[in-house]
């Protein structure tokens, strides 16, 4: 198991338009928008409308209605808190949690770094569906153990690009320099490598959150996450399967808007990322 | 070499660990966990802690587990009344079907994709492509795909796994995230490999686009996809579960999700463990692959 | 007038780029005869390898080329290019590590361009393939045409990517840079290769940033500077009476016995003479260093004393154990056994911590300057940090800096800046000891001249010591005042620079001194 298991989170990509960054940007000012105060721009997400069940989209209904009459628009706004308060959680996990594993193992002697490296590539074993039906199956359903789950599955990832990064910083030229100057140890961590370290994280996780979002909506989907009649995007999407034939709307718009989500975060974050890159390189 | 087949061990005998440890942090009394909804009878409570050893000292508990895991024992579901094994080597077949269609697929779709967007318009549509194909949830993609050809055209089965028209649409479904990541990793290293400048000597022979893409560049844009081997295990397995779900199929994902409703845990950390140990075996072939690939690493 | 190969009037090639075109090559008028060796010298940026790519229709994807004439073997474009490529030009680029594919024989990429142009058949591309290789003279033709770079040495696989241009017969050679990345005594080897090839009656166009490498080969030269042609002629008049002033300042830049003790930047002057030195307190003293990696002994037994105000040359091919000997003084890296005093002190064996309080008497300055910047920080702050009580400015001043570059990143400047800055914040603290490994390697020459006049104003102005150490025989005997020779770990030879430079006594030093090509110049 020499060989890193780099996600495709930290791919270096070609540079997306200006057009599509401004788009994606502003598709996320209105996600997170619509997180914070979703009655803003929707109405009760748990409204039931027995006369108007299963509508097609209309201007008094944008996303039309689902099977009880609820209003699909409305429940896509206020789904937008669940998820991506899920996905930001998760994320927070991993990305605390690996950064410093990451930098312990990058920091210490060879054989903590081999103990530590060789339980990032353990955790790795388990692809992170299977780890959060372990979850589930331990501690029932819910979404405290499926943010749990996101966040701890996701770890390693953040881990391993911290535990390079910290080796690369360790060797440069910089840190000798410092030496020279007889900086004492605590100093060097804190004045070069954490610095050059954590520079990259924010943008890994702005990408990394576009991955649990997708995550966290496909174990809401098999019913692991928050349990109906909440508006959590994945969990829309399960309960809407059942009337695909009739009423595509119910699981496809919200599907969209998941997609819409998840790639506006990976634009922006490859954006970022080369713009990041471009100051150091 | 022996190296890689230690740290394999050492992964396998975490995992174990990790289900063991899941095992005894369930709420309540173990023997309860490990009957799950199953029949609660005396005869049953006590076959379960002649099974565990639960009269016995933790460690002697714990150890009598690994040993029989190492030798492929995985325990007994309670709720099936079978050994896990048997559960599992009857549900492996659909999904291995499944996964290897779609890993073939994927990797196909890629090869070719990458190999010819190259052209500046090319590349912007099919990037364009791959975003939406990565970020979209693949269920989603599994039930647009079940609408447009199964439920208005009528071409493929809803669900099931009747020969090959049932497999079409879950094999696609299954696979176009893994392109969609593929295509874009091997487009960057075949972007990387032409910028060296042993590319620029292939084209001072005399050797045309095509043939310096595919003689040259292709072969160094494969070794990262070799090391995302592991990610795509993960995809697929996971990917399993929920493509399963959504066309009704059977398989280890169905197995696995009705264990955890049910709370048949036996069945869940057996999955957990069996999934590790696949796993282990396919880095091992990957590291393998790489050498190949990559003799200037055969020396070390 | 013999036959023209290539013949190319008013050239341009310009690269689009936001933010304004680069005109790599401004209008320059190019002819090569065949059987003739021409040289294109100039220094990075001067545009000498894009026109040489030019040549063969590799000067880029977005490149945009013009010219009022282009003529190859007599005939206008447009070309064929994958005929010509190869089959009548052959391109040998630097460094055949990353020049020939990583992943594949040496042996499949010589077959490749039989293949390409269609010479022999499968059965007997093998044997032609040795041919080749013996043609180069890799011994054991066989053996080496199923290895992969990384298993041949630098010299061999220059062979080996020589031998992949050669084959399909090209009369004409474009030769980038050919022997930059090798070593001195490989790199005579390969330019004799080259000579010999010439003499089989190929045409050779030499691109060199290395005057004394085109001396060594060249009849006619064309000078580069900033995408035009300032001077050509028969080389040796060109050096022997070089007109452009450019050409001039070139010619002066290279360092040499000949050019000790004066300016390499403005040659006229003299460098301010060396404080006296045999006397002076001993600033480094190391006794039997050795150091071991595992079975292989890197370092072998090594005595070597620096005193105040003197420069001390350690010269050694690459693997000589140069750079582990500057890592065991500054102390990071452990001896396996022997010692180190600094100023009089122990210095070896020490805890860090004890060592802390002494570290700014001994500074380091590296081959690759930017790396030893954090990149996060300004020029201003990176000499602030060094030295915070003296204004940056001040600092910059000694090193012939402006206030300009304080609040640019140290990548956003150039070679010879981000050395100069190097220098600046390894003197603020004002050290007894310099240990500076290859500082001048990367730069080009007339870039290279002003650091080596600045190291030697830094020597007499302020007695501080300098361990210099280098591949580049010219520069040290130019620089230092005693001179250590390594091979293989150990010092082979020492003593005053030119006793060892002229009086070698040892074979290895005489065979290195043999080996690097000379400019006979007259002043």
């Amino acid at each position: 198991m020499t060989i890193a298991l780099d996600r495709p989170l930290s791919l270096r990509l070609r540079r997306p338009s200006g057009g599509g960054v401004a788009a994606a940007a502003g598709f996320l000012v209105l996600a997170l928008v619509a997180a914070a105060t979703p009655s803003l721009f929707a109405g009760d997400p748990l409204a039931a409308d027995p006369l108007h069940v299963l509508e097609a989209p209309s201007a008094a209904h944008w996303f039309g209605t689902d099977q009880l009459g609820r209003d699909v628009f409305d429940r896509v706004v206020h789904g937008a808190r669940h998820s991506l308060l899920i996905g930001v959680v998760a994320t927070g996990i991993a990305v605390s949690i690996g950064l410093l594993l990451g930098l312990l193992a990058g920091l210490s002697h060879k054989y903590a770094d081999e103990a530590l490296s060789r339980s990032f590539d353990a955790l790795s074993a388990f692809p992170l569906l299977l780890l959060a039906l372990l979850f589930v199956a331990v501690a029932g359903p819910g979404t405290v153990g499926l943010v749990i789950a996101i966040g701890i599955a996701t770890m390693p990832n953040y881990a391993r690009v911290v535990r390079t990064q910290t080796l690369v910083v360790r060797q440069a030229g910089y840190v000798t320099q410092a030496v020279a100057f007889g900086d004492s140890r605590p100093r060097l961590v804190f004045r070069h490598v954490l610095p050059n370290v954590l520079g990259p994280v924010p943008v890994l996780a702005v990408i990394g959150l576009g991955e649990a979002i997708l995550a966290a909506a496909g174990l809401s989907f098999l019913g692991m996450g928050p349990q109906p009649p909440s508006p959590e995007w994945g969990a829309m999407l399960s309960e809407g399967r059942g009337y695909l034939s009739v009423a595509w709307w119910t699981t496809v718009l919200p599907g969209v808007v998941v997609t819409l989500t998840v790639i506006s975060l990976t634009v922006v974050g490859r954006r970022l990322q080369r713009r990041f890159e471009g100051r150091l390189g | 070499m022996l190296r890689r087949l230690a740290t394999g061990l050492v992964v396998l005998w975490a995992a174990a660990t990790a289900a063991y440890l899941a095992l005894l942090a369930a709420p309540g009394d173990t023997v309860d966990s490990i009957i799950g909804e199953g029949a609660d009878t005396p005869l049953i409570r006590s076959q379960i802690i002649r099974e565990w050893n639960l009269d016995r000292p933790a460690l002697v508990q714990y150890l009598d587990y690994l040993w029989r895991a190492a030798q492929g024992d995985l325990g007994r579901s309670y709720l099936l009344q079978r050994p896990v094994r048997d559960v599992i080597a009857d549900q492996i077949g659909p999904t291995l079907t499944l996964a290897v269609t779609a890993a073939g697929l994927g990797i196909v779709l890629a090869l070719v994709l990458a190999v010819t967007t190259r052209r500046p318009w090319a590349r912007r549509v099919s990037s364009t492509t791959e975003l939406v194909l990565v970020s979209t949830p693949s269920f989603l993609i599994g039930i647009v795909l079940l609408s447009v050809f199964s439920f208005s055209l009528g071409w493929f089965p809803v669900s099931g796994d009747q020969g090959v028209a049932a497999l079409v649409l879950p094999a696609v479904t299954l696979a176009l995230p893994v392109a969609g990541v593929l295509t874009q990793v091997l487009r960057d290293g075949l972007d990387r490999a032409l910028d060296e400048p042993f590319v620029v000597t292939a084209r001072a022979r005399g050797l045309g686009e095509r043939a310096v893409l595919v003689r040259h560049a292709l072969r160094h844009a494969l070794l990262p996809v070799i090391t995302l081997i592991g990610w795509l295990f993960g995809v697929l397995l996971g990917g399993a579960v929920i493509i399963e779900t959504v066309f009704g199929r059977p398989g280890l994902g169905q197995v696995t999700l009705q264990a955890v409703t049910s709370e048949d845990l036996p069945v869940v950390l057996a999955v957990v463990v069996f999934s590790a140990f696949v796993y282990v075996v396919i880095n091992t072939l990957a590291d393998l692959a790489y050498l190949v690939i990559d003799p200037r690493l055969r020396r070390s | 007038m013999s036959e023209l190969l290539v013949s190319v009037r008013d050239l341009h090639v310009t690269f689009p780029h936001r933010g304004g075109d680069v005109h790599a090559v401004r209008g320059i008028d190019l002819d090569i005869h065949r059987g003739e060796c021409l040289a294109i010298v100039g220094e990075s940026g001067s545009g000498k390898s894009v026109t040489a790519r030019t040549l063969v229709g590799l000067a880029g994807p977005n490149a945009q080329v013009r010219s009022s004439r282009f003529e190859i073997d007599g005939r206008p474009g447009p070309f064929d290019w994958p005929k010509l490529r190869g089959g009548f030009v052959g391109l040998v680029m630097q460094d055949a590590l990353v020049s020939l594919d990583p992943l594949r024989t040496v042996g499949a990429e010589i077959s490749e361009v039989l293949k390409v142009h269609d010479i022999g058949d499968r059965k007997d591309r093998p044997a032609r393939v040795r041919a080749l290789l013996t043609a180069v003279h890799v011994p054991e033709p066989e053996r080496r045409a199923a290895h992969r770079p990384h298993q041949l040495s630098g010299g061999l696989r220059q062979r080996a990517l020589i031998a992949s241009a050669i084959a399909a017969k090209p009369p004409l050679l474009i030769a980038d840079e050919p022997t930059t990345a090798l070593d001195v005594t490989v790199q005579a080897q390969i330019l004799d290769l080259l000579a010999e090839r010439r003499s089989t009656g190929e045409t050779l166009l030499l691109i060199s940033h290395d005057l004394a490498v085109v001396a060594r080969l060249a009849d006619r030269v064309l000078v580069m500077r900033d995408g035009q042609v300032v001077e050509s002629g028969p080389t040796s008049s060109l050096l022997a009476a070089p007109e452009h002033p450019y050409t001039r300042q070139l010619l002066a830049a290279v360092p040499s016995a000949a050019s000790r003790g004066r300016r390499l930047s403005a040659p006229a002057e003299p460098l301010a003479a060396a404080p006296a030195s045999a006397s002076a307190e001993v600033v480094v003293e190391a006794v039997g260093l050795r150091k071991r990696y595992g079975a292989h002994t890197v370092v072998d037994g090594v005595d070597l004393t620096v005193r105040r105000g003197e420069i001390v040359g350690l010269v050694g091919e690459s693997g000589s154990g140069k750079t582990t000997v500057a890592q065991l003084l500054f102390g990071l890296t452990a001896p396996t056994s022997g010692t180190v005093a600094f100023e009089g002190a122990p210095w070896t064996g020490l805890k860090e911590r004890r060592r802390r309080s002494r570290r700014r008497r001994l500074q380091l300055i590296s081959q690759d300057p930017l790396s030893g910047f954090d990149p996060r920080w300004t020029v201003r702050r990176i000499v602030e940090e060094a030295l915070p009580s003296v204004p940056a400015a001040e600092l910059l001043e000694r090193v012939g800096l402006g206030a300009d570059v304080l609040d640019r990143y140290p990548r956003q400047l150039s070679g010879g800046q981000r050395q100069r800055v190097a220098i600046a914040r390894a003197l603020a603290p004002r050290p007894s000891l310099i240990i500076c490994d290859e500082p001048v390697s990367a730069l080009d020459v007339s870039v290279q001249a002003q650091v080596l006049d600045l190291l030697a104003d830094i020597r007499a102005a302020d007695g501080t010591a300098l361990l210099f150490i280098s591949h580049d025989l010219g520069v040290v005997h130019h620089l230092a005042d005693r001179v250590l020779v390594m091979r293989d770990g150990a010092v082979v030879e020492s003593g005053p620079v030119d006793d060892v430079f002229h009086h070698p006594q040892h074979e290895y030093t005489r065979a290195l001194i043999d080996a690097v090509p000379t400019l006979e110049v007259s002043r």
